[in-house]
């Protein structure tokens, strides 16, 4: 997907002068290379996670908060696990839940935004006054209520988060293919007598892409931050299952002893955040001239 | 009529609407969903006995719309039901706890507004320089991280290793305003780092907007300094907007509550409603989800009318 927006975006710029095509390609800026490259490593460690950890996710190897050594990089938990061992275990847990909410959000969002644009009338009407009532109130107070008489299970929290957050995928999807909804070409394939399946996929779609691939980071970012406050609360993934936010509840006593271990999952997630931030912020950045405003 | 009379009411009656549709949304989040709240509440060993008397007892075998209705007309006299966990009333466990959420979020906001505003400013006027960029880049760091990590980041940092502010934040009745704040500081400084951010990001933004006008560059031809363009000539315009964030990002606080409440072990609404999420009880969560539903749209609602009535194409209409 990310190759066919840079496609579209050299495709826009091929005003320029055509001698320098290798000085375009170079122009990765450092901010984006880092992000990048922290980006996969996290995404590598989860992948990989059975191979990196040196001890098991549930695995009681040591004392109680015993401090970083040889042996346990840095440090055991609240019952003797190894704490490397549950940051790469629950950041696999945390980027799959986060990864697969924001698939699921992106597939419905903007299958439907696209759907509503392209039909207009009231099917655009109903579509978005009902958007507009589920995001009158707030996500967190949302998910809470349906937790109150639903089971915590990680395939729950995945629709759960993922219906939610397609709320806001609508609204931007719905913008922008408003936009290209307009464009001659999309009034050429009506009056081709194209469905309306064509003219989501193969005219809206691929002009549509770019914002949404930027948009695609900060979901992401927020389905990490979300899943994380639910685990934090008790009502996300359950133990001992090992996630970023319940690494937190496990040993929040610690911190009143000086015991850092409930710190390194919120400098991960801060770490994660950032990089794709970052990158997010540059595909936005040279894909800026192909998206027609976000009205 | 004036248009600016109709266009204040359309939207009142859309508030209403939308919270009247809230209300719905909720209960029909916990009644109809597939869960079982009797099944919930007594476990999987329950006898069929036993969950036939709790479903008559919660009205479970009334059909849902009379529940709807029976509920409803409840809430709008005040009476919000009874705790399923300890048979309280729970409009009385409510009373004090709102009042301390309340009291948390105003403090909150007495700190980050006047500031967000003021680094917005800051950031504009120091465009691309040092000051910005270190602005953006603390500010894009408590985005990235959850209000509770940076709650107890600052407790371990603040609280434990500098010996400054309590770490947990009881509060009660018999303790002086000067006593308060000093047990919600560290809360206080979380609510803050997590709004400001958006706040002064978006104040950033509206400002770059407006500086972008006509009217700016001649004021900048006339040879005005920059401070003084700013003061005069881009901040009265960007009023309007920055309302609008500042609104939007108060509705946000009091959902941010929910969470530092639980971290610092506030006696407020937050933790009220996390702790019978997880018991499931589910009057509890229907009413303090409705009263979070309610300050939120009214926020919101409010952020709307500020900038319908400070918008001055709208005041003078032709």
């Amino acid at each position: 997907m990310g190759r066919r927006a840079g496609r579209l975006a050299r495709q826009r710029y091929s005003a320029d002068p055509p001698s320098f095509p290798k000085a375009r390609r170079m122009r990765v800026p450092l901010a984006a290379l880092i992000g990048l490259f922290f980006t996969s490593l996290f995404f590598l460690s989860a992948i990989f996670a059975p191979l990196i950890a040196p001890y098991g996710m549930a695995e009681v190897v040591g004392d109680v908060w015993e401090p970083p050594s040889d042996r346990f990089l840095l440090g055991t938990d609240s019952i003797g696990r190894d704490l490397l061992s549950r940051m790469i275990y629950g950041g696999q847990t945390t980027i799959f839940i986060a990864t697969a909410a924001t698939a699921l959000s992106f597939v419905i969002g903007s299958v439907l935004g696209f759907f509503a644009a392209v039909s207009g009338g009231w099917i655009d009407q109903t579509l978005s006054r009902f958007v507009d009532l589920i995001m009158s109130i707030p996500t967190l107070i949302f998910a809470l209520v349906v937790l109150s008489v639903m089971p915590t299970t990680i395939p729950i929290l995945i629709v759960l988060m993922g219906l939610l957050d397609s709320t806001r995928v609508y609204r931007l999807a719905r913008a922008v293919a408003v936009d290209i909804t307009v464009m001659d070409y999309v009034e050429a394939a009506r009056l081709r007598g194209e469905k309306i399946g064509w003219i989501i996929f193969r005219e809206t779609l691929p002009n549509a892409l770019s914002p949404l691939v930027a948009e695609m980071g900060l979901r992401f970012i927020f389905a990490v931050l979300f899943v994380s406050t639910l685990s934090f609360l008790g009502l996300g993934v359950q133990p001992p299952q090992a996630d970023w936010g319940g690494i937190v509840k496990e040993n929040k006593e610690g911190i009143n002893y000086g015991i850092a271990a409930a710190l390194y999952p919120a400098y991960a997630i801060a770490v994660l955040c950032i990089s794709i931030n970052l990158v997010a912020d540059w595909v936005l950045n040279r894909t800026t001239s192909l998206k027609g405003g976000r009205g | 009529m004036h248009p600016i009379v109709t266009l204040v009411a359309q939207r009142v009656a859309l508030g209403v609407l939308l919270l009247f549709a809230a209300s719905i949304l909720i209960f029909v989040g916990t009644s109809i969903l597939p869960g079982d709240v009797a099944q919930s509440i007594l476990g999987q060993s329950a006898t069929p006995e036993a969950l036939a008397n709790l479903r008559a007892e919660l009205g479970m075998d009334q059909p849902p719309l009379t529940r709807y209705f029976t509920w409803l007309g409840g809430v709008l006299q005040g009476d919000l039901g009874t705790a399923l966990t300890n048979g309280r009333d729970i409009a009385e466990s409510l009373g004090s706890r709102l009042g301390n959420t309340l009291f948390l979020a105003f403090w909150a906001a007495v700190v980050a507004v006047p500031l967000a505003i003021f680094l917005g400013l800051l950031a504009v006027r120091y465009k691309d320089r040092w000051p910005d960029r270190l602005i953006s880049a603390v500010t894009l760091t408590t985005i990235s991280i959850p209000e509770f990590m940076i709650g107890y980041v600052l407790i371990y940092w603040v609280s434990i290793q500098m010996g400054w502010f309590s770490s947990v934040a009881i509060i009660n009745d018999s303790m002086s305003l000067g006593q308060k704040l000093n047990a919600i500081a560290i809360p206080v400084m979380v609510l803050t780092l997590v709004v400001l951010a958006h706040m002064m990001r978006m104040t950033r933004a509206a400002i770059l907007n407006v500086m972008q006008s006509a009217y700016i560059e001649t004021a900048e031809l006339k040879g005005l300094g920059m401070l003084r363009i700013i003061r005069k000539h881009a901040f009265p315009n960007a009023i309007a907007p920055i309302v609008n964030v500042v609104m939007l990002n108060l509705a946000y606080l009091v959902v941010g509550v929910v969470v530092v409440e639980v971290v610092f072990a506030y006696p407020g609404m937050g933790q009220y409603l996390v702790d019978h999420v997880s018991k499931r009880d589910v009057p509890v969560v229907q009413a303090c989800g409705l009263i979070f539903a309610a300050v939120y749209i009214g926020l919101n609602l409010v952020a709307d009318l500020v900038s319908i009535l400070t918008n001055p194409r709208l005041r003078h209409p032709k």
